[in-house]
Order: structure tokens, then C-alpha cells, then sequence
């Protein structure tokens, strides 16, 4: 029987299942290293030499090169991972999101002092007309 | 006979630390946040536990990806607060009362929950951060700590009833230890946020508060909520909620909520904290 997944309904989410960990490991475990100074010094003295150390797919090595925050996501990134390395590029959480959301940073942070983003129109992917 | 006495629930955003840290605790965005633990910094002088039960999340920091235990428990005699990628927090060494977590861990097994064991473990700032709210920034912790680390990065974390059915075996684990201590538990994280893709910045009040409310009046019928209501309603990352069934669990069936705060924002999230003492 084919595991059941009734959250892939939801908008603008990626939920980082078993299958999406699996995918994404080495990604991962990439950003992760660069949570210690040893590993951001290496990235930084060498970043395609740092990439080789870690056996990810060349879609996703592009996706660092482009910092394209969604794409790693989709490719079995996970958000407490990819924010290591926005951390490296000095983006904080908050602004992290900002991009990701597609809004920018400063009008996300206003949403944000303003309540937040609303769950009316929301919850399902029907509900939003790219998706 | 250890006792636990009282369950506290507390989000535990890296940002609130942070703004600890570095003095912006009086700033007009952060003030509104640190206002509504004052009672509870009161209330902790009051309730004085020997031991504090904490469950929290670890954030890819003690575990990466190569190792992802739904159930960790820390034994070693202490934990040092890790560095996440800024530094570690300037905040005490964790001490742990390891003669009651080894012996919790023994009942634990013993008692069907398959858990991890940690003999060295740094904690981040899921463990340090519902500290340093509740208890400001002393020399030293007032308690001693035993931290439970559940996955709910990885999907599924483990259900709210199995973390329900947890809190019951922590507590008949905690009242089979002879020694004469009081013991408070902590769940921690959330409440409702979401910090990927582009539905980031997603919070539910209604939902965040029904929750609060929830925990007090009928805390099974809660424990039964299915994780896509969670990942839905609450967002992605609101699923760390399940951490609070473990907390609740641990408590009297009917218990007295002496203190509610509910905050938004906090960076990308919903700040909620509960203080629920039991009433035997």
C-alpha cells in the first residue's frame, strides 16, 4: 500500500517527510556542515571544492550556486538546513522567509508586525491559483 | 517520592534568546513578548522545582540527518549549549540530575517507549530558550534539567497521542524514584508558524488559542488531532506542538490554569506559554 500523504494539499508548503529527507540528504548534510567555523572556512575558501566533498545531484548543487532558497526545498532541502547556509551568506531567518515567500524582505517583516499571514484563503492548494 | 507538580508550556523562537543576549528586551518590538513571562518568573520563584523535566526539539544541531531518533533522552551529567552557526548562547551549562534520568530511561524501556540515550549531548536553543524565559539570566539554573529531544523536523514526528501516552509513562517513571524531589515539565515550541516556501509566515490565533484552551478542558480529545491539522492550520512548523502532549500527560487529568500569554509576533511566529499547576 502506497504511504498516504493528506498533506500535499496544503499551498506553498513542502512537507520534509521520510521521502523528501531521503532525497535531499546529502543537500543537507552539506548545509549543516556549514553550522561550524571549519566548514564555512572551507566553503568559503574553495566553494566548488567544498560542493565535491558532498555527492548531491547536479540540480541541486545548481540550486546553492543560485541560492535559489524554494529550489532546495523542492529537491529535499529542509528549512532548519538551507538556513545554515543563508546564515553563511548573512540572511537571518526572518528575511530568509521574506525571499522565500517571493514578497521581499521588508514587506514580509510588515506582514509579519501586522499579524501575520492569514489562514483564510490558505489551507488548500485549490484555494490559490498557481498551485 | 518524586513528584511533578506543575507542566508549562512555552514556544521556545531562537529570536527571543537572541533578543535576551544582546539587551533588546526593553525595544518596543520585543517588550510586549518578555511582558507577559514576568508572572511566570514569579511564579517559577514560587514553585522552586529540584528538577526540570524539558521537552524540546533539536534543531539539526546534536542530530543532522544521519541520525534521527523520535525519542532522545539526555543522561549525561551535563550539556553544554551548542553552537547553531552564531556562536553558542552566553547563558549556564545545563547540570542534569543523571541518577533520575538513568532511571527514568529504565522505566521508559521497560514501559514499551523505545528510547534513545544520550551519554554527551549539547543542546541549542530548543532547550535554552524556555530557560531563559522563565527564569531570566542567572549564574547558574536554579533546577536541574533532564532534556527529552523528539523529532518533528523530519515527518512524522510521533503522534500527539503517543506523546500523550509518554507524558503518562514519565510520570509513573518520575513517582517510582524515592527520593523527595519536585518536579516541574516543560513542552516547548510553537505555536503556529511556518518558516518554508511560500506560504512562510503563516499564523492561526484562533486556532493557537482553542489549542491553549483545549489543553485544559480536554486534553485527550487534543491529543487525538491528526498532524495534517497541525501542518495545515498551524503551519508546517506548528507541528512541534505535539511536544506539549508530552507535558499534559505527565499532569493531573483536571488541573488549574494559573497563566496564559499569547504574542504574535516573534520573528516568523505565534509566541504562546501556559502555566498549568495540578490540583492533588
Amino acid at each position: 500500500m502506497p504511504t498516504k500523504k493528506d498533506y500535499e494539499d496544503i499551498p506553498g508548503t513542502f512537507v520534509f517527510d521520510a521521502d523528501r529527507a531521503r532525497v535531499g540528504y546529502h543537500l543537507n548534510q552539506f548545509c549543516i556542515s556549514l553550522g561550524k567555523a571549519a566548514g564555512r572556512d572551507a566553503f568559503k575558501a574553495d566553494p566548488e571544492g567544498y560542493l565535491t566533498r558532498y555527492p548531491m545531484s547536479e540540480e541541486q548543487k545548481q540550486a546553492v550556486r543560485d541560492r535559489d532558497w524554494n529550489r532546495m526545498l523542492e529537491l529535499g532541502g529542509n528549512i532548519y538546513y538551507t538556513s545554515k547556509l543563508a546564515a553563511f551568506d548573512g540572511i537571518n531567518f526572518q528575511n530568509l522567509a521574506g525571499l522565500m515567500t517571493g514578497m521581499g524582505v521588508e514587506p514580509y517583516r510588515e506582514m509579519m508586525l501586522n499579524g501575520g499571514r492569514s489562514i483564510e484563503g490558505n489551507r488548500y492548494k485549490s484555494e490559490w491559483e498557481e498551485e | 517520592m518524586a513528584r511533578i507538580t506543575a507542566g508549562v508550556g512555552c514556544s521556545h523562537v531562537p529570536a527571543i534568546g537572541i533578543a535576551m543576549d544582546t539587551g533588546k528586551t526593553e525595544e518596543e518590538y520585543w517588550k510586549p513578548v518578555f511582558a507577559g513571562f514576568e508572572k511566570s518568573k514569579e511564579w517559577m520563584k514560587e514553585a522552586n522545582p529540584d528538577v526540570i523535566f524539558l521537552v524540546y526539539n533539536d534543531h539539526c544541531t546534536a542530530f543532522d540527518s544521519s541520525i534521527i531518533p523520535t525519542f532522545a533522552l539526555g543522561c549525561a551529567a551535563e550539556f553544554q549549549p551548542a553552537d547553531e552557526g552564531w556562536g553558542p548562547r552566553p547563558v549556564p551549562v545545563v547540570k542534569n540530575h543523571p541518577v533520575l534520568a538513568s532511571h527514568i530511561a529504565q522505566s521508559l524501556i521497560l514501559d514499551e517507549f523505545d528510547i534513545t540515550i544520550m551519554n554527551e549531548m549539547e543542546v541549542d536553543h530548543g532547550l535554552t530558550v524556555p530557560l531563559s524565559v522563565m527564569y531570566g539570566q542567572p549564574e547558574e539554573w536554579p533546577a536541574l534539567v533532564i532534556p527529552l529531544a523528539v523529532n518533528v523536523v523530519m515527518y512524522p514526528a510521533p503522534t500527539g497521542n503517543r506523546c500523550f501516552q509518554l507524558g503518562k509513562a514519565i510520570r509513573r517513571a518520575i513517582e517510582s524514584f524515592d527520593e523527595d524531589l519536585n518536579v516541574v515539565i516543560f513542552g516547548t515550541g510553537g505555536m503556529s508558524h511556518q518558516l518554508q516556501y511560500k506560504r512562510a509566515g503563516l499564523i492561526n490565533p484562533e486556532w493557537d488559542n482553542a489549542f491553549l484552551d483545549r489543553l485544559t478542558s480536554d486534553p485527550v480529545g487534543l491529543s487525538q488531532m491528526p498532524h495534517v491539522e497541525y501542518l495545515r492550520e498551524a503551519g508546517s512548523e506548528g507541528v512541534e506542538m505535539v511536544m506539549w502532549h508530552v507535558m499534559r500527560g505527565a499532569l493531573d487529568d483536571e488541573v488549574t490554569e494559573v497563566h496564559r500569554h499569547y504574542h504574535v509576533p516573534a520573528s516568523n511566529t505565534a509566541v504562546g506559554h501556559i502555566i498549568l499547576e495540578n490540583k492533588t
